[in-house]
Parts: structure tokens; sequence; C-alpha cells
């Protein structure tokens, strides 16, 4: 098995975790998709650390962002593919 | 594998088992503290439990004192009991309702005595108990007889991918065997509100749910000066990768794998409804949610932790287990069980459940915690509004 460096938990999501130390600008990762055992490749855009999330696909501003296959919050800045995913460009829906 | 049958714990005199065997010196109140730490000073075998509350409480926030208190006494981890409050009044209510277990237990109060003289009544009757206390042996006990609490901190990504779903495994495969299972963490379930109220088994235990939820969340608009972003998710756990209270919450939700709830305790409360899975009003500050779950009767806990929350408890082990290969690493002295490997998927969540079980065994059997060993003792009392 090649090593996976990003773990997606549900096929619905559109985001993934870093499962390595962290990932390099411009690397091609091995992305592992726990509820069907598939995998798939995405190239990354940032670099980004471990536990931290990449997007799966390009996302825009008011974008809902799926992880367990359910909502988690919402686009306020576009994300490209690839790029990381956290509080500068993703906020809770709660307060 | 083949679960164990059996654990080797203390038979107490009502039927429930402790994975320990503590004589506490239980302090009604924060100005008995001195009292209580001077005694477990003096003798051995003794721990006491000072915390900062006990005066001019009043209504349900006295109540949940009172529950916290007589529960912690009542825990099977505990064999005998000693009860010091400045009153004697109230310190009668906390002695007389852990008698009811048929333990030893007895209580002492310092108006119109002084701290000197009731040290040296209540250490003689604490050097009486610890020296029985010591006789007690470990017999063999059915696995029915653990009553296993989690609650995760310090999280990070790491534990809504792995460190939480291996306690649900545990949890997937005891709940047929038995067990009490508990887990707490009202605030951190938001943004999975819905999701887990259809996990209560019953519509009483759903609406339940419902309505502890709601109170809970009313309670957040009224008191926030603007929302909880600060506190929900925590640095630590925005660090570690999380970067929404909801991507926590489903996170924290994975701990519970697939059981159902069968009733919603009060904070504090003692489960009532046999054997299987209860969710309990807490909050999610670790200290306190383990607290209140030890208050309840359980008598092992399990703590997923992703960043490195150190915490442990006076009475019920805390058994520390994480997914992340750096808190592995860099805190190892914390971590009881590393499953780390699931990441790098030389290990899956089966393997892992299995690994649980087997050191949440060697823990019941006596086994010390890394926190125990480490001398965490954290007790803290929730406290529901300012007092009188």
């Amino acid at each position: 098995m090649s090593n996976t460096d990003i773990i997606i938990h549900d096929e619905k999501d559109n985001v993934g975790v870093v499962v390595i130390e962290k990932i390099t600008l411009n690397q091609e990762c091995n992305c592992w998709i726990m509820e069907n055992d598939k995998s798939v490749s995405i190239q990354s855009k940032n670099e980004i650390p471990l536990g931290h999330k990449i997007a799966m696909v390009d996302l825009n501003e008011g974008d809902t962002i799926l992880k367990y296959g359910h909502d988690i919050g919402k686009v306020v800045k576009n994300i490209k593919k690839g790029e990381h995913v956290h509080v500068h460009n993703v906020k809770t829906k709660k307060w | 594998m083949e679960i164990p049958k059996s654990f080797l714990g203390y038979k107490r005199e009502n039927g429930r088992a402790g994975t320990r065997n503590h004589v506490i010196i239980l302090p009604v109140d924060d100005i008995s503290n001195a009292c209580a730490e001077a005694v477990a000073n003096n003798i051995k075998g003794t721990i006491a439990l000072p915390h900062s509350y006990g005066r001019l409480q009043f209504g349900a926030d006295l109540e949940l004192h009172f529950r916290t208190m007589i529960g912690t006494g009542k825990n099977p981890n505990v064999a005998a009991v000693i009860v010091v409050g400045i009153e004697p009044k109230w310190t009668k209510r906390i002695v007389d309702a852990i008698a009811k277990t048929g333990k030893p237990v007895e209580g002492f109060s310092i108006e119109g005595v002084g701290d000197i003289d009731t040290i040296a009544k209540v250490s003689k009757k604490a050097q009486e108990f610890s020296m029985w206390a010591s006789e007690k042996q470990r017999e063999e006990c059915p696995l029915s007889d653990l009553w296993i609490s989690v609650k995760c901190g310090e999280s990070d990504t790491t534990s809504g991918l792995a460190s939480n779903p291996t306690v649900g495994n545990l949890m997937d495969k005891l709940e047929p065997l038995g067990v009490h299972l508990c887990f707490g963490e009202t605030s951190e379930l938001t943004g999975a509100e819905t999701v887990c109220e259809k996990r209560g088994k019953t519509p009483e235990a759903q609406a339940k749910f419902k309505k502890t939820w709601n109170d809970y969340n009313d309670f957040i608009l009224k008191e926030a000066t603007d929302d909880l972003s600060e506190s929900q998710p925590t640095a630590g756990n925005i660090a570690g990768g999380l970067t929404t209270i909801e991507e926590k919450a489903f996170g924290n939700f994975q701990k519970i794998g697939g059981c159902q709830f069968i009733d919603v305790l009060e904070p504090a409360e003692e489960p009532t409804k046999g054997a299987g899975l209860y969710f309990m009003d807490t909050s999610s500050a670790a200290a306190e949610c383990v607290t209140l779950q030890a208050a309840g009767g359980f008598n092992i806990h399990l703590f997923p932790t992703g960043q490195g929350n150190i915490i442990g408890n006076p009475i019920e082990p805390v058994i520390k287990l994480t997914a992340n290969p750096l808190t592995a690493k860099t805190m190892s002295e914390h971590i009881d069980v590393d499953v780390s490997k699931i990441l790098s998927r030389e290990m899956n969540l089966s393997q892992a459940g299995d690994e649980l079980i087997k050191s949440t065994i060697r823990v019941a059997n006596g086994r010390l915690t890394c926190a125990e060993a480490l001398g965490h003792k954290e007790f803290v009392m929730t406290k529901l509004y300012r007092s009188a």
C-alpha cells in the first residue's frame, strides 16, 4: 500500500485531513476515503500541517463544508482545490 | 479478539465493584479543606479531595453540590469515607446518604472544636479506615461491573479520525456485554445535536436530550457577550486543525460508535435504567466533566486526546489515548494507549478497539494510569450560578 497523506471520512466530504507531519507546496498526495476504501490523489497548493484540512474541490463563498458527511460550517473566502481550509476561510454557522 | 469475561475488582457492600480502593477525606466546603488535607498528610493510604465551594449555595446549585459530594462518596472505587464540614447539618446529610451503600463513613464538624482537635479526631478515624481498607483483596468480578465514562479533550482532527472512533469501537463491543457507559459534553455536541438526538433509544430519551441541549443553548445565548468562537473550539483545537464547533462536535460524537443512549442524566446523577449508554448533561471542561461522571458512579474513564490534555481524577482512573503521532512522541508520559498507527493505516479501528479493551482491563485490574503515576487528581465541582 502506498503511504497515505490525507484521509477523507466520507465520500460526500469536500475536505480531507493531513495525516503526515506536513504536506509541502505542490506535493502529489495520496488520499484514502475511509467510508468506501477508495483512493484518490490531489496536488497541494499550500504547505499544510498534520491534522489540518485540504480542499478537495474549488469552493466559493457561501458554500457548505462537508466532513463526516455533515455540515461543519460555511466558506467565507473562496478556496481553490488543494488549498488549506481553516479559520481564515471557513466559519461556524452556529455563532 | 475474545473479550475477557471478568476483571479483578473490589466488591462493595452494595453489590457494585471498584477498580480502586481509596479512603477519602471529603470536605463539605472550601473552609474545611485545610483540615481534610492535614488529615491526609497524617494518615497514609488516605486522600483529601479539596475543592472551592459548599457555602451559601441554594436551589439547583446546592442540590448539585450535594449530589456531587454524595456520589463521590458512594463511588465503588471508594472503600471508606470521612466527611468534614464546618457545620454538622450539611455534613450529616452527606454522611447519611453515603451510609446507604453500607460502606464505612463518618462525619465531623469543625465549629466549636477548631481545626487542631478536629484533625486529631479525624486522623484517628482515618487511620482505622485506612488499615481496614488495606486488607481488602481484589476478586474476580464480571465485566458488567465496569461502568465506563468517556470524554475527550484538547481534541484535534486526529481525535475525530481515529482516537474517538477507537472509543466508539470499544463501546460497540462492550455494550452488548452489559457494561454501563456514559458520554457528556452538552456544549461540544453543538452542530451535531439533531444527529445525536436521533440516537436516543426511546422518544422519551430523545425528547429529554433535545430539552437539555436547548436549555444549554439558551443559557449560552443569554450569557454570551459576543460568541463562543474564542472558547469553542479552543486555541489548542484550532492549532490542531479543528475549524468550527460543528467539526469538533461530529468528531466528539464518534466516541459512542453505533450505540443508542437509553436515558439522559442530570449532572452527577446515578443511572437507574440498567446497563447501556447514558448521556449526562455536563460542561465540556475536562475536570468538571470527569468529576460529575465519577459522582454518577462510573469507575473507569477513557479520555481520547489530540493535542495532549493531561487530566486525571482522584477516584476514577483516567486512561488516555491519542492518535496524534506528535503528541504520542512529545507527551509520551501522559499517553496510556497510542493508536496513531490508524493514521498510517498500519492498524485498523477494530484492532485499536481491542488494544483499548486490553488496556482498560489492565487498569481495572490495578495497573496505574499515566495520570495516576504523575499525581493528577483534578476534583472540580460544577457550579451553576453565584452563591447567596
